[in-house]
């Protein structure tokens, strides 16, 4: 009875109410999350990792705009028939530029983390454009919408610095070109300049069948074809990276 | 204050209460059921022992790793290596026999025809529809009208290096968009594209000076498709005297492709799958009906 | 005028201060709006711009309206005079909020499965609409629901007026205007891109403000409660809004691209982001969803069964096992992904742990009951309640369940844990949420009862068939989604290719969205029999008596 008694503190002041409270739930969130940031075991050290090209960056919040990762997950679990049917389950550093990650939570539609390469620039438009057109009994919704918006350009370069910012590798040049990186990237007829030395394996084509602008299919279609793309597997050592 | 010793107590259970009463409710001072507390220890002790099995803890430079050794990148792959050590025997002989083996072995056949069969439905069907039979801009693999050669090497390379890909040995010939680059007038076009309706018999408005189109068509398209229309392999140009058409057979689609080119492309799957995947889905894809 | 000036009315600290930062806020959002990179913000500034204008109208109008002296905290008779107004306006927008959260959950049940009702539109696409509904039914109807409850409770626990004098309002409308600009927003295709945390950066920063005024209003309520004791469903109020404080400053730190954008970016990358996003997902469960609606469990059922709680001890021990625990669970939503092993086995335990202390719950929540167990049958408010305490130790019987990793492993990603959401959410937190508004607004509005209990009744079996066949049409789906995920042929292959996987889940679809109209037209008559108990109900004789528990005095 008398330990009872002593929950009396509590209920007969609320600051010690609240500072009970805040101790309490402070404790599993550091454990859990603090170490993340220390140990080094958290993000695999690989080959082939780099931030995202504007276009791609773009492409990327145009996905986040429209909501995909309601449908799609971007996370290969660690289960046989994942890696069967996806590719090599997903790796820590796949994800180390993205702000924010977008693994999801629900697959209504099928994982994309390496959609990059699967299906040509055409396919993926027209699947934009009207997903029942090329896969009769899909249920995704279409957003035609993408090939006929010009992609806004000229602030590019406010969402590489404000990355850079928070650490990701953007050097000032990158920031200063992004506009110009981006019609690099999208416009097979520019000159490409460093584009590659920038952003290695990048890839640079029209993405959605009208070289003369860039829309926001092109960026989304630019950053579905880089999906998984980066590391290399071949070169990639699993059994050094058991955690 | 006697409600120290002494509290109320509530006459339906009989239980003492606290004494506190908000805005009319009181609360019953009921000690713990015996069986929420011991399934709450229980939970502990399972927890703690699952702990002390598996990696938990993070401490300073790694964590506790568990007495089994376990992890789930481990765990993956071993599940994987034990499904392909199950399969591992057939998988061999694939690797091992040559295309044409496969197909006439009936054990190895079918094998390759399930794996085929697996990947096909998730990578290919999206372009080729479930059961191969195409759509638009996407080719029909259960005819026996090639683009590329309908052997089992032919398909084999296809689906190796792709069409038009970014495999360096892909598949390539890019149509050229005679109008978009000025190579044709826009008379030529109409004039070509009706001649080359007419090629597989289809109707021309009155009047249409076929002459003027095969004339065009001898110029620019025989090259490819060859003198007679009848299309050439080895660069991927399509047939165009039979009735089958991958971007449509009205005037106005094979203008568009003459004016624009024609360079669809196929995904190369060599560096997807293993060797073993790509044979099998070979097999599979030459099974359509139309493989020669 | 020359009334009050003579009376010596002056505007109080509140009244200055807000009104000047409102005012200048109006001129913020002014410049905002004209050089916003992005319509959709650009209509946001002005949205925020005629809130702070007509704040400044409105304390303007409230003062010259007013009493010189500041309101009476107690009423001549002795007891406290509460402030009911700001609760009476959250009522409301619980009601609006939730029914249009169903019809939207409704829409995108059918959207799934029949796609054309997209209507190829951006506004109406389903990766809209479904933060859309989330937002809606957690944020903007529970929230509300939490609102309204928790200063209700904690003024009546307390026998204090409600601190505050506009602040309260300003807590409730400005809450309000959060949904409308969070709401509008992924509309308008503004989102941050993180689960119950879409709300942009600016939207994010006004809540804090918000939230902060509503955590100082509870705080200074309790400090002059004329109570010794703080009751129990004021330490899960106090933890659910002090917890979410926390979680939304966390989740949410972000740096803005520039102040004319709606565009930021999360400080947390990859796997970090997704630890501390699940940290914040699933506390936002456990304190929003669970130690909020539990708060409200703790006055309502002992109120309404007129009986005592069941086990003070029991409050105790699940109260502080609760809340220590829930944190650590939330890496269960990242089993098997690239998130350490370590975390996920924590996540896992702790989850299992939580089974109990959640339990604990539903003790103290049913055993209220016991002698009073003959009131479910003619009281179907009660009745409601009791039925959502058993849904909430349902589904935190499936949720320890479901973190154990080989369960994990077959239910994730599919639609188990839609089932799993929506038998918490429809079953626990949206019946606990009805019962009490059935109790509330004929308190709120000083009626002798309801309009009508038959029609709490029809809205009872109603929705209970409308919970019926979601939970089990998704149970049903996402097992055999799951199934058909891992089914492998004989000779070694995966058997189904993922769009076969699609078209199986069309005929649950239909039922579940069928299931949702029930439960849509269920709110809907609550809607109209409140409405009507506020209209045409006589008035109660007297202020809602202070009903005692059978306690007899010891001898
Ligand atoms: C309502 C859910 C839903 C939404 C929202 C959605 N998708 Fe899909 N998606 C699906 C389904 C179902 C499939 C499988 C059928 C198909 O291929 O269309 C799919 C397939 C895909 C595929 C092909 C993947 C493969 O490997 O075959 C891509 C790429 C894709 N979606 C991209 C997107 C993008 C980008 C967005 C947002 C702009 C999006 N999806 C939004 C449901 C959705
Ligand atoms: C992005 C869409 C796409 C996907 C995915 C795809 N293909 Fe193709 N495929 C094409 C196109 C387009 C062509 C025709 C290219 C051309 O016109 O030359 C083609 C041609 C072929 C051909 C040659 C047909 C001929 O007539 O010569 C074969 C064989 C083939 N595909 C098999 C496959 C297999 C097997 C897969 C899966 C592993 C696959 N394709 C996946 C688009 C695709
Ligand atoms: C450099 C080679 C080349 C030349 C020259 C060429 N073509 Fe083609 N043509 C192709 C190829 C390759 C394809 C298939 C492209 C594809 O599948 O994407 C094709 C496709 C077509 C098709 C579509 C067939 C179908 O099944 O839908 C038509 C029609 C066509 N060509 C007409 C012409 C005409 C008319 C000319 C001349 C004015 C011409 N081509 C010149 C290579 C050529
Ligand atoms: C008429 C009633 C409702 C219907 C028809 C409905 C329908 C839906 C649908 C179709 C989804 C999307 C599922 C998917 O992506 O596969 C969803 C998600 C969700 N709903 Fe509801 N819903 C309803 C009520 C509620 C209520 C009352 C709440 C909360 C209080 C709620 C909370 C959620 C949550 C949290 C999700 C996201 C689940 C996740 O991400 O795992 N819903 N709902
Ligand atoms: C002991 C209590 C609980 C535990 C341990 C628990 C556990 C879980 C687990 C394991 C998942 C699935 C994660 C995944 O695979 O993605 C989940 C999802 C979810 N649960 Fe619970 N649950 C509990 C109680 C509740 C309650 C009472 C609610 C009330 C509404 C609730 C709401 C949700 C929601 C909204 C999700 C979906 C999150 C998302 O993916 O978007 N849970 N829970
Ligand atoms: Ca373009
Ligand atoms: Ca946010
Ligand atoms: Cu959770």
């Amino acid at each position: 009875m008398s330990l009872w008694k002593k929950h009396q503190v509590f209920e007969k002041n609320s600051i010690i109410l609240l500072i009970g409270v805040l101790v309490v739930i402070a404790i599993g969130g550091l454990v859990e999350i603090a170490p993340l940031f220390y140990l080094k075991s958290t993000i695999e050290k690989v080959e082939g990792m780099r931030p995202y090209t504007p276009l791609e960056l773009a492409g990327r919040n145009i996905y986040v705009r429209e909501g995909c990762y309601n449908c799609h997950s971007q996370m290969i679990r660690t289960l046989r028939d994942e890696v069967e049917r996806y590719g090599h389950y997903s790796l820590a550093s796949e994800s180390m530029y993205d702000r924010p990650f977008q693994w999801g939570s629900k697959r209504t539609g099928p994982d994309l983390a390496r959609v990059g390469g699967k299906y040509s620039d055409a396919w993926q438009r027209e699947h934009l454009d009207d997903p029942r057109a090329v896969v009769p009994t899909s249920i995704m919704p279409a957003y035609p919408w993408l090939a006929q918006r010009t992609l806004e350009l000229d602030y590019l370069g406010q969402d590489l610095a404000i990355q850079a910012k928070l650490g990701v590798p953007y050097d000032d040049a990158m920031v200063a070109d992004a506009k110009a990186d981006a019609w690099r990237q999208a416009d097979p007829n520019a000159d490409p300049g460093d584009l590659e030395a920038r952003y290695p394996k990048v890839q640079i084509r029209d993405f959605d069948g009208d070289p003369t602008r860039i829309t926001e299919a092109d960026a989304l279609i630019a950053y579905l074809q880089m999906l998984g793309t980066l590391v290399d597997f071949k070169l990639y050592d699993d059994k050094a990276n058991l955690r | 204050m006697n409600a120290h010793d002494h509290k109320p107590v509530d006459h339906v259970t009989g239980t003492e209460t606290t004494g506190h009463e908000w805005d009319g409710i009181r609360e019953l001072n009921t000690p713990l059921p015996r069986w929420w507390l011991w399934s709450f220890y229980a939970s502990i002790v399972f927890a703690i022992g699952y702990m002390v099995v598996y990696p938990a803890w993070p401490l300073i430079t790694g964590h506790t790793a568990g007495v089994i050794g376990w992890s789930s990148r481990g765990a993956v792959a071993s599940d994987v290596a034990a499904l392909q050590a199950a399969r591992g025997d057939m998988t061999a002989q694939i690797d091992a026999a040559d295309l044409a083996a496969i197909r006439t072995d009936p054990t190895l056949q079918a094998f390759a025809m399930a794996q085929g069969r697996t990947t096909f439905l998730d990578n290919c069907a999206g372009c080729h529809g479930a059961g191969g039979g195409g759509a638009k801009g996407y080719p029909n693999l259960n005819d026996d009208d090639w683009l590329w050669g309908g052997s089992l090497e032919a398909i084999e390379t296809t689906i190796r290096h792709g069409i038009r890909s970014a495999d360096p040995d892909t598949r390539i010939t890019d149509m050229p968009a005679f109008g978009r680059d000025g190579l044709l007038e826009r008379a030529d076009i109409t004039a070509v594209a009706r001649f080359v309706r007419s090629l597989s018999g289809q109707e021309v408005p009155d009047g249409t000076d076929l002459a003027a189109g095969a004339q065009v068509f001898a110029d620019n398209c025989a090259a490819c498709h060859g003198d007679d229309g009848k299309g050439n392999r080895d660069v991927g140009a399509p047939d165009l005297t039979d009735a089958i058409w991958l971007f449509g057979s009205d005037e106005s689609s094979i203008a568009a492709g003459v004016t624009n080119g024609r360079a669809s492309v196929m995904p190369a799957w060599g560096g997807r799958f293993d060797d073993a995947t790509v044979k099998s889905l070979v097999v599979y894809v030459h099974a359509f009906g139309g493989g020669e | 005028m020359a009334h009050s000036l003579s009376s010596g009315k002056q505007p109080t600290w509140g009244e200055t201060g807000l009104g000047i930062v409102a005012g200048l806020l109006a001129l913020l959002c002014f410049v905002i709006a004209g050089k916003a990179q992005d319509p959709g913000y650009g209509f946001h500034a002005v949205v925020f711009m005629l809130a702070a204008a007509g704040s400044v109208y409105a304390i303007g109008k409230r003062y010259g309206a007013r009493a010189a002296e500041p309101v009476p905290q107690v009423l001549p008779d002795g007891r406290p005079n509460y402030n009911l107004g700001p609760i009476k306006f959250a009522t409301v927008a619980s009601m609006f909020w939730g029914i249009a959260g169903f019809l939207i959950g409704v829409l995108i049940a059918f959207q799934l499965a029949f796609p054309i009702l997209n209507f190829d539109l951006p506004w109406t696409s389903f990766g809209r609409l479904r933060p859309l509904h989330t937002s809606a039914v957690i944020f903007a109807f529970g929230g509300n629901v939490l609102l309204a409850t928790s200063l209700y409770v904690v003024q009546r626990t307390s026998r204090a007026r409600l601190a505050g004098d506009l602040s309260p309002w300003f807590v409730v409308l400005g809450y309000n205007l959060f949904i409308v600009v969070a709401g509008t927003g992924y509309l308008l295709g503004i989102s941050q891109g993180k689960e119950y945390a879409e709300p942009e950066w600016y939207a994010d920063l006004f809540l804090t403000i918000v939230w902060v005024t509503y955590f100082l209003v509870f705080m200074a309520t309790l400090a002059k409660r004329r109570e010794p004791h703080i009751y129990v469903a004021n330490w899960f109020f106090l933890a659910f809004i002090a917890t979410i404080a926390v979680l939304h400053l966390g989740n949410n730190a972000a740096l803005p691209v520039s102040l004319w954008s709606p565009k930021s970016y999360i400080v947390w990358s990859g796997v970090q982001d997704a630890m501390v996003q699940w940290w914040y997902g699933h506390n936002a469960v456990g304190f929003f969803l669970t130690a909020g609606f539990l708060g409200i469990m703790y006055y309502f059922i002992p109120k309404r069964a007129e009986r005592p709680v069941y086990s003070y001890r029991l409050s105790i021990i699940h109260f502080w096992a609760l809340i220590f625990l829930y944190i650590w669970a939330g890496p269960h939503h990242l089993h098997y992904t690239a998130l350490p092993d370590w975390a996920q086995t924590l996540g896992m335990t702790f989850s299992i742990m939580l089974w109990m202390p959640s339990w604990g719950g539903m003790i103290n929540g049913l055993m209220t009951l016991s002698g009073a167990w003959d009131k479910l049958r003619t009281d179907p408010v009660l009745r409601m309640m009791v039925v959502s305490v058993a849904f909430y130790g349902m589904s935190t019987f499936e949720g320890p369940l479901m973190s154990v990793k080989a369960v994990n492993s077959l239910s994730h990603y599919t639609d188990w844990t839609i089932g799993h959401v929506h038998s918490g959410a429809l079953g626990w937190v949206a019946y606990i949420s009805f019962g009490a508004i059935y109790c509330l607004v004929p308190w709120l509005w000083n009626r002798k009862q309801l309009y009508s209990l038959k029609l709490v009744e029809w809205h009872f079996w109603i929705s209970t068939l409308g919970i019926v066949l979601y939970i089990t049409s998704m149970w049903v789906a996402g097992i055999l989604q799951g199934l058909m995920w891992r089914a492998y042929t004989s000779l070694g292959f995966l058997e189904y290719s993922f769009v076969e996987t699609v078209e199986a889940m069309h005929p649950f679809y239909i039922i579940r969205a069928l299931g949702g109209v029930l439960f849509l037209a269920g709110a809907l008559l609550m809607a109209f029999n409140l409405w009507r108990t506020v209209t045409s109900v006589e008035p109660a004789e007297a202020e809602r008596p202070v009903v005692g528990s059978a306690v007899i005095p010891a001898e």
